[in-house]
């Protein structure tokens, strides 16, 4: 049985009451609820204070460049493809530095969950505005106020990615429960997770995200229909839903690939010899 | 006497200049010549001027000629640029009904009425090209027979198949019956058969041969084949090619899937390198064994899409910042294309760092015959693994600091041991850290790889005169025209040898700094502007090569050009 033990990672270096624990413990809760050991989950992460968060659990990890957690995730999917692997950014690292990957990923449906530390403000860097500032936001690197902030559950549904939900680190059982959700679905999934920065974004606070979230599972709601998905996308301001947003089957990138059929890539034998019958093809 | 000799196709883009060189190549390498064949095309769908050479030659050989024999031309632009390079019993292969005006010793023009020719026997004018190859085979009196089961392999048993056959038979029966007059005569050989191979045709098979698993690449020109292949024969040798979004992301997942534990790889032009260089540090720092193939072409930025230079390997050298070791191939030849790769992915796996393929169009596009690869000579060494039943996996450490620098990989999610690596400096298991003393020990141990891979690089090739007053220096795809070149010379009495590196990095200053000391006049013979070759070879060894013959046109070394280039400075 998996337990608390087996998920306990280095100490944080995070700041004391950074959204960021709720997250690791909501990660935690996921996949020892789903039985999952850390030998066989590996964690891809960025740049940036989430990109941290595998250090801070137990896995296998690979502790990527800025912006870069996806690529590796989906090699490392498509070698072996028996991994549970997540992979773990901020908004910086998946809107701004990894934004194409992100778009592609989503679009090519890549077998692999997507946590996004969505804090609204670079954090690491020390409090510049991020891809997902609200607009108007002042920081030191933009002075008469943030641009438009990107929508990254709009861009995942318009995408192509097959589960796309939002969760809120100040609720670690709702958002344990989406990760679980994420895990099991196949294909992309991305969650975005609203995550307080108590040093650098004194707007986006704990209590200004409490007093606006509201569960999708509490309403009549089917995350199978994309164009109310994209309606509850476009929510945010007074009310901002959170919960399972899409939800498609689809076929997965790895299912389509032939030699997957036969297992993991990483287990197949190579035989040299076998090239012989390709070389008479050049006579 | 010896048969060397030169066929040249020449044409717009669209107007099937590709595929009869291509055809031309096949059917002397089946016939046991050894070819030698390039292509010279520019960065556009339809139109412009494209040509295809293809020597033809009854002993090996690895560069192009200058002169022309047979020209095929399909437009009047063709006929205007290779008519000065024809030899004096030339011919010229043009449709006269359509290219109208052509001047020029009538000996040499042979007009054939390819377009009708193809109209009336193939029944369709598109296969006038076809028309044009059996009526250059006929202009040498080679066999139309063994021209038939090539058209045959080549387009299939069937409709298509058999108008070729029909129009290639039309060309032929033409040229005998209206220009029966010093026809050249090439018979086939009785030679064992080769392969017809492009250099990037040798790196797909070297890397599937050596178990490649893994591609991930970004369309760019001359690298673009190698994705091509490799995505085609996926099915067949259970491999995965992604077309990945970009460059960062190709490099990025090969990364992904050779920390997962396959053999992974990526392959580019210079400029898509350019987005990669940040993956390349990251396998450094993760310890990550990856193979880079460069195809160089002119740059900076977009250069010359579709033409050649060795303009990268200053760049090659130094791509990332920080300290950490790699290494840096260049074959010589298209077969060397095949074990330069091989090599490549053991290094990689056995000192865990990227290791870069230098190639450049030249190589990458032009078509040489290769005799069969003796495939029980490519070893697969996976280097140091973990192992579960003699350590304990509770306490794998991924980065442990060993005295060869060289960690037992482990892959995560086949045993019990964690795998744990990160871009930013780490301690032994792979948790990022910003102890001083974990620093130096990581670097120290990175760079202590390099002095095991130091030993496996090859000497470089030398050839020529013994004591020669003049080396040519050379490295990667000029092998073939220095070469040549230096035999070229040795006819003229000139004592003059050759020496040529196809492993560049860690360079093997030593074997250098002996063999240039030897002789008072050297050459750097390079398709780059500014010698960097020669200015690695100062910085590793002091030594100030004398000369240089650079070129940095575009286009590729002739033999003859390196020859006359040597003597007008007087060797």
């Amino acid at each position: 049985m998996v337990t608390v033990s087996d998920y306990a990672g280095l100490k944080p270096a995070w700041c004391p009451g950074c959204g960021n624990f709720g997250i690791l413990e909501a990660l935690n809760r996921a996949l020892i609820e789903m039985g999952i050991e850390p030998r066989h989950v590996l964690l891809v992460s960025g740049i940036g204070q989430a990109g941290k968060l595998p250090h801070y659990t137990r896995g296998n990890v690979f502790n990527s460049l800025h912006g870069r957690p996806i690529p590796p995730a989906v090699g490392a999917k498509i070698a072996n493809s028996e991994l549970t692997v997540v992979a773990v950014s901020g908004d910086g690292d998946a809107y701004g530095e990894g934004g194409n990957h992100f778009l592609h990923a989503a679009r090519r449906n890549h077998d692999i969950t997507y946590l996004v530390h969505d804090n609204q403000v670079y954090g690491l860097t020390k409090g510049q505005a991020s891809p997902t500032s609200d607009v108007g936001f002042v920081t030191k690197t933009t002075p008469y106020g943030a641009a438009n902030p990107v929508n990254p559950i709009a861009l995942a549904i318009v995408s192509g990615a097959s589960f796309v939900g939002r969760g809120f680190a100040g609720d670690v059982e709702h958002l344990a429960n989406l990760i679980k959700k994420g895990i099991a679905h196949r294909g992309f999934a991305l969650i975005d997770i609203l995550q307080p920065c108590i040093s650098f974004n004194h707007r986006n606070t704990f209590q200004w995200y409490k007093e606006r979230v509201y569960k999708l599972e509490d309403e009549r709601y089917d995350p199978g229909d994309k164009k109310a998905a994209l309606e509850r996308a476009l929510e945010w301001g007074d009310r901002i839903p959170i919960g399972v947003i899409y939800q498609v089957k689809s076929l997965t990138y790895e299912e389509q690939l032939p030699p997957l059929s036969k297992g993991p890539l990483v287990n197949q034998a190579v035989e040299p010899a076998r090239v012989g019958k390709v070389l008479a093809e050049f006579m | 006497m010896p048969i060397d000799f030169n066929f040249m196709v020449g044409g717009e883009a669209g107007q099937g200049v590709q595929s009869v060189g291509f055809l031309l190549a096949k059917v002397f390498a089946r016939g046991g010549y050894h070819i030698f064949a390039d292509q010279d095309y520019e960065s556009r769908i339809r139109g412009g001027h494209n040509f295809f050479r293809v020597r033809v030659s009854d002993h090996k050989v690895n560069a192009i000629a200058e002169d022309v024999d047979i020209l095929i031309a399909f437009n009047m632009a063709s006929i205007e640029l290779h008519q000065p390079k024809m030899v004096t019993q030339g011919i010229i292969i043009f449709d006269g009904e359509k290219i109208k005006g052509v001047s020029g010793n009538n000996g040499s023009l042979v007009s054939v009425p390819l377009e009708k020719l193809a109209e009336e026997k193939a029944g369709d004018k598109l296969m006038l090209n076809t028309v044009a190859l059996g009526a250059a085979l006929a202009a040498v009196n080679y066999d139309l027979d063994m021209l038939n089961t090539v058209l045959t392999d080549h387009f299939g048993k069937g409709e298509v198949g058999d108008k070729n056959i029909a129009a290639a038979k039309a060309g032929y029966d033409y040229v005998r019956s209206e220009h029966n007059g010093n026809l050249r005569k090439i018979k086939p050989l009785s030679e064992p058969k080769r392969m017809l191979l492009t250099g990037n045709e040798a790196i797909s098979l070297g890397a599937i041969a050596a178990g490649c698993k893994f591609m991930a690449a970004y369309p760019m020109t001359p690298a673009s084949s190698i994705m091509e292949y490799m995505a085609a024969k996926s099915k067949e040798f259970d491999l995965v090619m992604v077309h990945a979004e970009d460059e960062i992301a190709a490099i990025n997942m090969a990364i992904g899937a050779a920390y997962a534990g396959v053999r992974a790889m990526t392959a580019t032009s210079g400029s898509g390198l350019c987005l990669m260089v940040e993956g390349i540090g990251l396998a450094g720092i993760t310890e990550t064994p990856i193979v880079i193939i460069d195809g160089q072409r002119p740059g900076p930025a977009v250069g010359l899409p579709t033409r050649t230079e060795q303009g990268d390997l200053q760049f090659v050298l130094h791509a990332h910042h920080g300290d950490f070791p790699r290494a840096i191939l260049a074959p010589a030849t298209i077969e060397d294309a095949f074990w330069a790769t091989v090599k490549a992915f053991n290094w990689a796996d056995r000192y865990q760092l990227p290791v870069i393929v230098l190639t450049d169009q030249h190589l990458a596009s032009s078509h040489a015959t290769v005799d069969p690869i003796d495939l029980s000579k490519v070893t697969i060494d996976r280097g140091m693994l973990f192992s579960e039943k003699e350590d304990d996996p509770s306490e794998y450490m991924r980065h442990r600091v060993t005295k060869s620098g060289i960690s037992p990989r482990a892959f995560p999610g086949l045993g019990q041991a964690l795998v744990v690596t990160d871009c930013d400096e780490h301690d032994e298991e792979g948790h990022l850290t910003e102890d001083a003393g974990e620093r130096t020990a990581q670097v120290q141990k990175r760079l202590r790889k390099i002095l095991p891979l130091k030993k496996e690089i090859g000497k470089p090739h030398k050839y020529g005169s013994r004591g020669a007053e003049t080396t040519l220096i050379g490295w990667g795809s000029t092998y073939g025209a220095i070469h040549e070149a230096v035999d070229m010379l040795r006819r003229e009495d000139v004592r003059i040898n050759m020496l040529h590196l196809s492993e560049l990095w860690p360079f093997p200053a030593k074997a250098v700094a002996d063999a240039v000391s030897k002789t008072p006049n050297t050459y750097a013979i390079e398709n780059n502007a500014t010698g960097q070759l020669a200015r690695l070879i100062k910085a590793e060894t002091g030594y100030d090569v004398s000369h240089r013959i650079l070129k940095y046109d575009g286009r590729p070394f002739t033999p003859a050009y390196i020859a006359q280039a040597v003597k007008k400075e007087g060797c």
